[in-house]
């Protein structure tokens, strides 16, 4: 290519604690090219799009600006250098006016008192959505707005100051169809203006239709980058996965028993619907998808945490009281939850309150807890679980990843589950203790226990399950036997393809 | 397509009510002011003469000083507990400058008792901006702290009004067409506060910073340095108000302002600041400083029993939260029209 490109990113690596999230990569970005991101979940996109807003600071590498090397030191920087990014999530302030959140730290100023001019701020407001096509009140607060019109807001906001490079972290995931058609008019003419655009989509067909170039990445590291028209959505999604399912998975013949958790007709408006399966026990049953498919909404729905529209649950036969987790604990249902920080543990706690929390009534006596009593029953959690931790007295956050994760199941299995719900149970654990994990479910499955594991990582799904349900935009897409169930198959069922 | 236009209409009509509810959150303590204020004098009307509103003002002005550094605070979702103790030992520094240099020109010493508060906000706002510690945390300690230190320095001393030069206890007093100097003082402070808020970048900033930290990062402002002179504008003010103090009552001790931090918060709160950031205006602060005041000083009047006092006061700041949920939800519901999808 003769052109230099806008920004380079060359052998750029990053890590958070022990966890490698990027391994040397290399990106370019071209002017008045699209240019396509694609890898499966925790394949580390998203990191590298925080390099680029200036969140991060890689550990090691360049970042070049007009070849010229540059280091941003936080958001600022990423945008002085022309930098725009629009999040999976949009960041907007809801107490603030549409205009203010598009203007936010670099409002139109007048005078020499250096006033904000609030009629050039709504003017310019008005212009941005003019040029995009759509009409937005810019005197309104942010402040309930639907996704579509967020992120048209966040648009907008890149259009404002004239972002050379806008970089675009799955913006269609929550968008209807008219809306991702208009997204995709603006992004072409941004692109056509001679704008570098960095897309980040699961949607192939999206990809395919909107970008010149694509990257694979898989598990932090770079893979390939080929012009658009030499590859296909085949060759894409193979290299995406990308690797032989290990044969460490721990799966033995086990007697499948009675039906445990019959979920029958789940749907939670503008989330997911029509859900229905069953587990039985010992049975390991995963649920696939991509990230924003609704898995984890659909587990927390059976659990009783988040409401549900329509539907049901059921529990060995007896029909569970809807959006109760205490009602779900009493039929035997634990929740392992997929942010194990926020909602898994508390970190400041030690080691042995948090195994034990979940049940400290069934540890009391004379309704007493008695120390003697937590710590044996602690012990004897941490001890089968293989926690490694210098005591148990130690506060939880002094933990590694894995083994914190090793806690939160202490603390669920000491209830003794008839029906464990796990979500990511091995998301940034290391190696040896995911196979612990991994060990520890087939273990309960075997004991009797109905499994029902959301995970984002492919190995990890064909390997445990039994069954592989898929997930699409809120609905089961397809339900898959052990043996029919491919990395391949998998993933077409999870991008729509299938 | 006629949904599409009915959606449009829908929103514009939805910002039109929602800035007229934002709008009614400052009338309705005005409304509550009125009423107050109607009733009492129609029990006694020697309530309105012009000598009781004069001290109503008055004692009104020193709380809604420091409301307004209050609710600059609480806009970023922080809160400074330490005003309290600041006014108490800026209050007993003027004294104690005036002791020991008689002659001092008055402006000075307010000068140096601002200094002194905005050095002491600069503790908080340093402990708060750069050592990531929780607001709530770092000025309930330097609450301790700062009335330690007045403690220590007063010595169980106390300054009379004989030590202070005339001046300065006419300042406490006088008026100008019947508007005691203090009040024009406290007016001044809360227009050019409300300006900068609603008018300058530095003060937009605030808001944007309460209303959601995390993108107010990602957006690239200077959030440590903004929170940083949040609280260094609430020790000033509180700084300013311990000086007023001191003219007002002439007499200063260790414990002067002591135990005042929360009736500033409830002040702020009732005046439609929302305590986790993010909305509410200056002059709400204001406003509901001066509310907090006339009730004190109209329940006596209307016979009610002292005891009962707090109480009504207490009553108040869960009405005016109850209204702010009440109003959010209905402001939420408006915005939200019929945008969900099927």
């Amino acid at each position: 290519m003769a052109p230099t490109p806008l920004i380079t990113l060359r052998g750029v690596d990053k890590s958070f604690g022990a966890v490698a999230a990027l391994r040397s990569v290399n990106l370019d970005l071209y002017a008045g090219e699209a240019h396509a991101l694609v890898g499966e979940n925790g394949a580390g996109k998203s990191t590298l799009v925080k390099l680029l807003a200036g969140v991060h600071t890689p550990d090691a590498g360049s970042i070049t600006s007009d070849g010229a090397p540059v280091r941003f030191t936080g958001p600022a920087d990423a945008r002085a250098a022309g930098i725009a990014v629009i999040y999976q999530e949009p960041t907007l302030f809801p107490d603030l006016s549409i205009a203010e959140n598009i203007f936010v730290g670099r409002q139109p100023l007048r005078g020499k008192g250096r006033r904000i001019d609030a009629a050039a701020m709504r003017g310019r407001a008005e212009e941005l959505f003019g040029q995009l096509g759509v009409h937005l009140d810019p005197d309104r607060p942010a402040r309930g707005l639907s996704i579509a019109d967020q992120q048209l807001v966040e648009i907008a906001k890149a259009l404002s100051f004239d972002a050379r490079v806008l970089v675009m972290d799955e913006p269609t995931a929550a968008l209807s169809g008219v809306e991702v058609d208009r997204l995709f008019g603006v992004a072409r003419s941004l692109r056509d203006a001679g704008t570098a655009v960095l897309f980040i989509s699961h949607r192939f067909d999206e990809v395919f239709a909107l970008c010149q170039r694509i990257t694979v990445m898989r598990d932090g590291a770079w893979v390939s980058t080929d012009p658009i028209a030499d590859v296909t959505v085949d060759q894409v999604v193979r290299r995406m996965v990308g690797r032989e399912v290990s044969s460490l998975y721990p799966h033995q013949a086990r007697t499948v028993g009675d039906v445990l958790l019959d979920v029958a007709g789940l749907t939670s408006h503008g989330v997911f619907s029509d859900v229905s399966f069953q587990v039985r026990a010992g049975e390991v049953v995963a649920l696939a998808g991509l990230v924003g498919a609704g898995r984890s909404e659909v587990i927390r729905a059976v659990f009783g945490v988040d409401r549900y529209d329509r539907g049901s649950v059921t529990v060995a036969g007896k029909r569970l009281r809807p959006h109760s987790p205490a009602a779900a604990i009493a039929a035997g249902i634990a929740l392992v939850p997929e942010d194990r920080r926020q909602q898994g543990l508390v970190m400041e706690l030690s080691v042995e309150r948090n195994a034990t929390l979940a049940r400290l009534w069934a540890l009391t006596r004379l309704g007493l807890l008695w120390p003697g009593t937590e710590r044996r029953d602690a012990q004897s959690w941490t001890r089968r679980l293989f926690v490694k931790a210098n005591a148990l007295a130690d506060p939880v956050s002094t933990l590694s990843g894995g083994n914190q994760q090793k806690v939160v199941l202490a603390k669920w299995l000491a209830t003794k589950p008839r029906v464990l719900l796990v979500d990511e149970p091995t998301r940034g654990i290391d190696v040896g203790t995911k196979a612990e994990v991994h060990h520890l479910l087939a273990d309960l499955a075997a004991q009797g226990v109905a499994v029902l594991m959301v995970s984002s990582e492919l190995p990890e799904v064909l390997g445990m399950a039994d069954r592989v349900l898929v997930m699409h935009e809120g609905r089961l897409a397809s339900t898959l036997d052990r043996a029919d169930a491919t990395e391949e198959s998998v993933m077409f069922a999870a991008t729509g393809q299938a | 397509m006629t949904t599409l236009v009915e959606q449009r209409s829908g929103t514009a009509a939805a910002t039109k009510t929602a800035r007229r509810w934002f709008l009614a959150r400052e009338l309705s303590i005005l409304a509550a002011l009125v009423l107050l204020v109607g009733v009492t004098a129609v029990t006694n009307p020697r309530f309105l003469s012009a000598q009781s509103i004069k001290d109503l003002l008055l004692s009104s002005t020193i709380l809604a000083i420091t409301a307004v550094g209050q609710a600059v605070v609480i806009i970023t979702r922080n809160v400074d507990l330490s005003v309290g103790s600041v006014l108490g030992l800026a209050a007993f520094a003027t004294g104690s400058l005036f002791l020991a240099a008689p002659g001092l020109p008055i402006p000075v010493a307010i000068l140096v008792a601002t200094a002194l508060g905005a050095v002491c906000g600069a503790v908080n706002g340093a402990l708060i901006a750069a050592a990531r510690v929780p607001a709530l945390v770092v000025t309930l300690g330097t609450l301790y702290v700062f009335r330690g230190i007045d403690y220590t320095w007063a010595g169980g001393k106390q300054i009379n009004a004989a030590d202070m030069p005339d001046g300065l206890l006419r300042m406490g007093t006088a008026s100008v067409l019947g508007v005691p100097v203090l009040t024009l003082f406290a007016v001044s402070i809360v227009v050019v506060a409300g300006f900068v808020l609603r008018s300058y970048r530095s003060g937009r900033d605030l808001y944007a910073i309460g209303s959601d930290p995390e993108a107010a990062r990602l957006s690239g402002l200077p959030v440590g340095r903004r929170v940083f002179f949040a609280f260094v504008t609430s020790g000033a003010l509180a700084g300013l108000a311990g000086a007023l103090y001191a003219a007002r009552f002439g007499t200063i001790d260790a414990n002067a302002g002591i135990n005042s931090e929360l009736n500033v918060v409830a002040a702020v709160v009732v005046g439609g600041v929302a305590i986790f950031g993010g909305s509410g205006s200056v002059y709400g602060a204001a406003l509901g400083a001066v509310l907090l005041t006339t009730i004190g000083a109209a329940l006596p009047v209307l016979g009610v029993n002292p005891f009962w006092q707090r109480a009504a006061v207490g009553a108040l700041i869960l009405l005016a939260i109850g209204l702010d949920r009440a109003l959010a939800v209905r402001v939420a519901d408006r915005l939200k029209g019929r945008r969900a999808r099927a």
